[in-house]
């Protein structure tokens, strides 16, 4: 574990840069993460940030196929915000684990 | 009498009604369990069958075989449960009521929700070796394929027995090379995963072995649809991989009675409590193997450590105690590796696959994450096991719960 600055905050982060508290979550520390990424931040990319939130506050876990069915975007969409592995930038920009996988 | 509904009887539904015969008074509780098939299959023998280890024989034995005698067994299809009205709706008009209800109703492939996968060349050039059919026409195909590129492609997580497409390469590398044209065959490994597994330790360990055995893996590839005329896969980000003959994890789905019930995720799991095993919304509600969210392996393996603390829960409820039993995600899988040798893993929901000896700390005779003949012997031996104490739950030599003795950490 080791602490990471972002929009002025001192956070804890894991080893591969995920947050560990996801109440000290802000837009503005999504903001600084995503630059690390390279990537701008618009609102669509916040509103599928919230959807996964709520998910996770849900208890729920977190797919891509979940993503496509939001209304937010659909699958193509995901990827052309979050270039790459989509999932895995969106949670580490909103401050949430890295979702687990099937095992 | 009081009642309690198994829905489904594969492996988790048949170990947990013959647990709950043994553990209930017969004149008090009536068991009863329903699957629309009669047959069980032995599904970690399916990954053998393309290559000629097992025949369908091999793999295939009746329901009735393993379950108890005490315990009414319908062969029926289940229109509906009916959670908050405590009844199961049968296609055929019955109605069941229950105060417990066990949902083992598992998952299956849909390989309809890829575009282009299940269309002409559907068991031609394409296969999955996740039903005794694919597994079968792969075999017919493999006998007379003189090679080409061979591209294994996982298409949605989670899906049944996260090693099994790890463990085909690594056979199809033995198989071929055996039939002496391994120098015609690519084979190349497309997954949705970062790496060749999920956990660190375990990925380092199979991505070299991918390594040795030169077969190329296509991490981060997510499969938008197959174009089956040109035998190429299209990724959501605009990637693609050509293919001679393709073999396929599809998406993998609960059974249609969760979503025509209502009690399902959008991949038609149901929401579990991963600890107690207890449904999300409904106390008298238990889930067990390959049905539940629970954030663990789909395997049989899972299925059997849950169904040990599934049912001191069941019989803390049926008291009306509170549930004083814990899941902790316990897995154990062998990975068939190729040329007679396998790798072993165990682990949990906190704990990746490490370096050790199994089940005996120290001693074994099973290596984890090691790659040995005796791990051979274990996946081998293991069919028996499952037909003859797994499934009509006579003791085996291995605790439900992982032990971290007998691991190393570094």
């Amino acid at each position: 574990m080791t602490q990471k600055t972002y929009a002025g905050v001192i956070l804890e982060v894991n080893e591969e840069g995920y947050m560990i508290e996801k109440n000290q979550w802000t837009k503005e520390i999504a903001t600084a993460i995503a630059q690390e990424e390279n990537i701008t931040l618009n609102n669509t990319h916040f509103a599928v940030i919230e959807f996964l939130r709520d998910k996770v506050s849900n208890g729920e876990s977190l797919t891509i196929r979940a993503i496509g069915k939001s209304g937010i975007v659909d699958i193509k969409g995901f990827y052309a915000l979050f270039p790459g592995a989509p999932l895995k930038l969106a949670t580490r920009i909103g401050g949430l684990p890295k979702p687990v996988s099937c095992v | 009498m009081k009642k309690i509904i198994i829905v489904g009887a594969g492996t988790a539904g048949t170990m947990m009604a013959n647990k709950l015969r043994k553990s209930l008074s017969k004149n008090e509780w009536e068991i009863t369990i329903l699957d629309k098939y009669k047959t069980h299959y032995y599904q970690p023998g399916f990954l053998f069958i393309p290559f000629g280890t097992y025949t369908q024989k091999d793999v295939t034995k009746q329901k009735d075989t393993f379950i108890s005698k005490d315990v009414n067994l319908i062969y029926a299809e289940v229109e509906r449960i009916d959670a908050a009205q405590n009844k199961v709706l049968l296609t055929n008009g019955d109605v069941y009521n229950y105060d417990f209800l066990v949902i083992a109703t598992g998952c299956q492939t849909r390989p309809e929700e890829t575009p282009g996968l299940k269309e002409s060349n559907w068991y031609k050039n394409i296969f999955d070796f996740y039903t005794i059919e694919g597994a079968v026409a792969l075999h017919e195909f493999f006998k007379n394929w003189q090679g080409g590129r061979l591209v294994m492609s996982i298409t949605e997580i989670p899906y049944k027995c996260p090693v099994a497409p790890l463990e085909f390469v690594f056979l199809a590398d033995a198989y071929f090379t055996k039939r002496g044209i391994r120098d015609k065959v690519e084979i190349i490994y497309t997954t949705p995963l970062a790496g060749a597994f999920t956990k660190p330790k375990c990925t380092t360990v199979l991505g070299k072995l991918l390594s040795e055995k030169n077969i190329k893996i296509n991490p981060d590839f997510y499969i938008e649809s197959v174009d089956s005329v040109n035998n190429i896969i299209h990724s959501y980000d605009g990637n693609e991989v050509a293919y001679d003959c393709l073999i396929v994890v599809p998406v993998n789905m609960g059974d249609e009675v969760i979503a025509r019930s209502g009690l399902g995720d959008d991949l038609n799991y149901v929401p579990t409590d991963k600890n107690t095993l207890r449904s999300v919304a409904f106390e008298n509600i238990f889930v067990l193997g390959d049905a539940s969210n629970i954030p663990a392996s789909k395997a049989g393996s899972v299925a059997h450590f849950a169904s040990e603390t599934l049912i001191g829960n069941m019989l803390d409820a049926i008291n009306g105690q509170p549930l004083s039993h814990s899941f902790d995600g316990h897995a154990n899988c062998y990975i068939e590796t190729g040329f007679g040798k396998a790798s072993l893993i165990d682990f949990n929901y906190e704990t990746e696959p490490l370096p050790g000896k199994y089940p005996i700390p120290g001693v074994g005779p099973f290596s984890l994450l090691g790659n040995t003949w005796i791990n051979h012997l274990g996946k081998l031996a293991f069919k028996t096991m499952y037909w003859e104490f797994l499934l009509k739950d006579r003791k085996l030599p291995v605790s439900n719960k992982m032990s971290m003795t007998g691991k190393n950490k570094d």
